[in-house]
């Protein structure tokens, strides 16, 4: 069963594929690209569905595929128009199929109810244009098709986008006189795609009568190919004359529909580079895909572990070289030595690696732009709202963990965005604009890091409103008076949400606090920039990979650990004039005519501060969870570097105030503070309250 | 070589090392490498026993004081520590060790279960008991030495 569960995890890559393939068509053609080419994609990738579907017995997605692809059929003979309410409909089922192959992935189903909800709808589509609905039920008949599973692995996987024939071949005797061997044609037709070949005996005469001249066995073909017909005959070509050919195309139903598409590209122009037998396995990735890119690069699937361990063996080749480097510079050698120069040339080559190796996780982000869409979709049927959205920078390529871990955060984002961020149609209206309000999300690369824009051109956000709510529920002083920034970054306290009543939908018990949280942890910052009127747009900076970061080494209480450079918002070696007390043990730091909390850093994570210099400290101004600023105190800051994120889970645990660890160049591990945990003591909260440490009273009196 | 003709005849191979004054031992199995002592990074508001983690060929893994987690007067710093780098499931740790002294061969069969002891420390972190021709040594259980959420909360 090893190998039917490999096909069928195949069945589901490639369903993950093809409803790419038909979300981007349909935005295609909602953008009003309504040629033949895309809708056939549309069309080539829901049939693909079914017919996979089919072959794995999942009935439920068999029947809504086919009654969907029914519909399609209509859309692509211009017998139904495509209005708006038409689109409604062919987004909404495209949005439930993917809800059906997810389920039927995961073993699960879906609520019948539900299914024939959007069957309904579809046929409503059909009656709405005098279209007979489709075929009854037990008419259809897809699981005609020849696959036999069991006993031929090669065929159950690829009767997507094919269509059958049944071949009947004969030979004659000058078939085999002209040189021609009906082997070879067998073989040829394999090469298109699967055959199930049956030898007929019955004009076989008996050993008496036999005249071995002439030929006396037949072939029954059974052909399963996403050629087309004309491509199934050219093999036979050299051979007219000399058998007997009959040619018919099975699956009426199915069928008649398949060839009702005008000729695909790959049947008039030259027949697709047919795969050998063994990689006929695999959908002909050209089919779906073949209306908007390019001939697609080969590609090779391979599997995560193996890519994460060629990942692990470059951190330490990067770590190895800044060994090997420190080791150089400590020998003092003459400015030109060779050895240098080679470090040098290492260095660039351990660089290089490593950037090929990360663009091996990296992964455009596509794919998660198009789920939005559907968030987009729904967000704005419960609001009773219009929305149009638009992406950009889609191909923009990111580390496969980052897109995983953005996913939540931006459904969060973009429901908020048509929530709270576009207004109703009538208000649009009234304020001269488009009924329809657009979300736009767009990806762009900048400086190592890649920022994702979330906008909405509603009205913006209501400062004074924001302001109010923050002071009811008691999140700022009513008298504070805070900077427009300062007030856009109250909608990410924890316990802030604007909406009056908790919609069921953006409220869902969360608010912006979980989103910064969620971004924070994959070492990302978001801004707010906002127009009164014009629109808010949300800006979702994140690393381009989780395997290596940008870090300041620093030193704390004698030991060396890394900061991520990403919540350093800069250094300060304070005045002693500037440092304030409050309490026994809280200082606080005056800049820019605001007091800032001093979080020592070492006291903070329990560390002996022996080694602790009795200077004014050091100070690292961050941004804390809850948007407040606090500056850390450390002894020392040497430089900034990329440093290879080493995981401590798999053979420790987590520890409190810490994110992960890597190794230095003297090959000791230094730690990577977690300056959220250690800003607001989070996690940290059991080993207090601790007796005051000598320590920190010297501090005190060095710095008083 | 012991004729291996059922499972209790089999013979095991331990290693076994001096921790707090005392004999313990680990499965040969369990046992990765013994290392010198090196540079070890301390952790914060880390439990009892837990010196920090140190850098084995890129893997963060994590160094037990072993004698201070079995209740022991912690290890003093002395240049014949070494450190025992051993398996635990999927974990790789490293304890630290007074000396290794030698490797042993027993039988199965003679391997005896620890009796009741009145200090519970001890008891959950040794498996067995192995008598030696000068003495006693204790089957280390790793898991109990390790274990997370003792790590976690102690």
């Amino acid at each position: 069963m090893a190998a039917m569960n490999s096909i069928r995890d195949t069945f589901f890559e490639e369903c993950e594929e093809l409803l790419e393939a038909l979300a981007d068509g349909l935005a295609l053609m909602q953008a009003g690209e309504n040629d033949a080419e895309t809708m056939n994609a549309v069309f080539r990738a829901v049939h693909s569905i079914k017919g996979g579907a089919g072959a794995f017995g999942l009935g439920d997605l068999v029947a809504f595929a086919h009654r969907f692809e029914t519909v399609l059929d209509e859309v692509r003979s211009g017998r139904i128009e495509l209005d708006p309410e038409a689109f409604r409909v062919l987004f909404r089922s495209a949005d439930h199929l993917t809800d059906l192959v997810a389920a039927a992935k995961g073993g699960t189903s879906v609520d019948k109810a539900i299914t024939d909800t959007f069957i309904t709808a579809l046929d409503d589509c059909l009656e709405a244009h005098d279209i007979v609905s489709a075929a009854p039920e037990g008419d259809f008949s897809f699981s005609a098709v020849p696959l036999d599973l069991s006993a031929d692995f090669l065929a159950p996987a690829d009767p997507a986008a094919a269509q059958g024939f049944e071949i009947r071949l004969r030979p004659l005797a000058t078939l085999y006189a002209s040189g021609n061997e009906p082997a070879w044609l067998i073989r040829a037709l394999g090469e298109l795609g699967t055959v199930d070949a049956k030898l007929d005996l019955s004009a076989l005469p008996d050993w008496q009568t036999m005249d071995l001249a002439s030929p006396a066995l037949g072939w029954d073909l059974q052909l399963l190919t996403d050629a087309g017909e004309a491509a199934v005959r050219d093999v036979f070509e050299f051979v007219s004359g000399h058998c007997e050919l009959r040619i018919a195309v099975t699956l009426p139903k199915v069928a008649a529909m398949t060839l009702a598409v005008p000729p695909p590209a790959d049947a008039a122009g030259p027949v697709l580079p047919v795969p050998p037998q063994g990689a006929a396995q695999r959908l002909p990735r050209e089919a779906p895909v073949a209306a908007d890119v390019a001939p697609a690069n080969p590609t090779l699937r391979v599997d995560l572990d193996r890519v994460d361990r060629l990942i692990n063996a470059v951190g330490e080749l990067i770590t190895n070289q800044a060994a090997i480097a420190q080791r150089v510079d400590e020998m003092s050698l003459a400015t030109g030595a060779e050895i240098k120069a080679h470090v040098e040339d290492y260095r660039h080559l351990a660089r290089d690696v490593q950037e090929a190796v990360m663009a091996i996780r990296a992964q455009p982000v596509k794919p998660l732009f198009q789920r939005m869409a559907r968030i987009v979709r729904e967000a704005a049927d419960a609001t009773g709202k219009s929305a149009r959205f638009v992406t950009s920078g889609d191909n923009v390529e990111v580390d496969k963990t980052v897109i995983e871990r953005l996913a939540d955060p931006l459904t969060h984002m973009i429901r908020n965005s048509v929530d709270h961020g576009l207004e109703p149609p009538e208000d649009r209206l009234a304020a001269g604009k488009d009924a329809t309000g657009t979300i736009t999300l767009a990806a762009s690369h900048r400086s190592g890091r890649v920022h994702i824009t979330i906008r909405d051109d509603g009205a913006g956000l209501n400062r004074p409103k924001i302001l109010a709510i923050a002071v009811k529920k008691g999140l700022v002083p009513p008298d504070a008076e805070l900077s427009d920034a300062e007030i856009d970054a109250l909608l990410f306290l924890p316990g802030f949400s604007t909406a009056a009543t908790i919609s069921n939908l953006s409220g869902r018990g969360v608010g912006l606090d979980v989103v910064r949280t969620a971004v924070a942890g994959l070492g990302g910052r978001i801004t707010i920039t906002t127009v009164p009127g014009q629109g808010s747009e949300f800006t979702i900076s994140v690393p381009l990979t989780l395997a290596v970061m940008d870090g300041m080494v620093i030193s704390v209480a004698g030991q060396t650990m890394v900061v991520p450079i990403a919540s350093i918002l800069e250094t300060i070696r304070p005045e002693p004039d500037d440092i304030h007390h409050v309490g026994p043990t809280q200082s606080l730091l005056a800049i820019r005519g605001r007091f800032v909390p001093i979080i020592d850093v070492a006291r903070e994570l329990g560390l002996d501060p022996r080694g602790k210099p009795q200077t004014t400290p050091l100070l690292l101004l961050v941004e804390a969870e809850n948007l407040s600023q606090c500056a850390l105190a450390v002894d020392d800051v040497f430089d900034q570097r990329q440093v290879v994120i080493k995981g401590l889970d798999s053979n420790y645990g987590s520890i409190a105030g810490v994110s992960a660890a890597t190794v230095l160049g003297n090959g000791q591990i230094a730690l990577i503070l977690d300056t959220d945990a250690v800003a607001t003591g989070r996690d940290l909260a059991p080993i207090r309250p601790r007796p005051i440490s000598h320590a920190m009273e010297g501090t005190q009196h060095g710095t008083a | 070589m012991a004729p291996l003709d059922s499972q209790t005849q089999a013979d095991l191979e331990f290693v076994t090392f001096w921790a707090g004054g005392q004999s313990y031992c680990l499965d040969i199995a369990r046992v990765r490498e013994i290392r010198r002592w090196g540079p070890i990074t301390p952790i914060p508001n880390a439990p009892p026993g837990v010196m920090g983690v140190m850098n084995l060929r890129g893997s963060v893994i994590p160094i037990y004081d072993l004698a201070a987690r079995l209740g022991l007067p912690p290890a003093t710093e002395n240049p014949r520590n070494v450190i025992v780098v051993a398996m635990n499931g999927g974990e790789t740790v490293g304890l630290l060790v007074e000396s290794v002294s030698k490797i042993i061969s027993v039988v199965r069969d003679s391997i005896q279960d620890v009796p009741e002891l009145r200090l519970d420390t001890s008891r959950q972190s040794i498996t067995g008991l192995i008598s030696l021709d000068d003495g006693m040594t204790r089957v280390v259980d790793l898991g109990g030495v390790t274990h997370r959420q003792a790590a976690a909360t102690a």
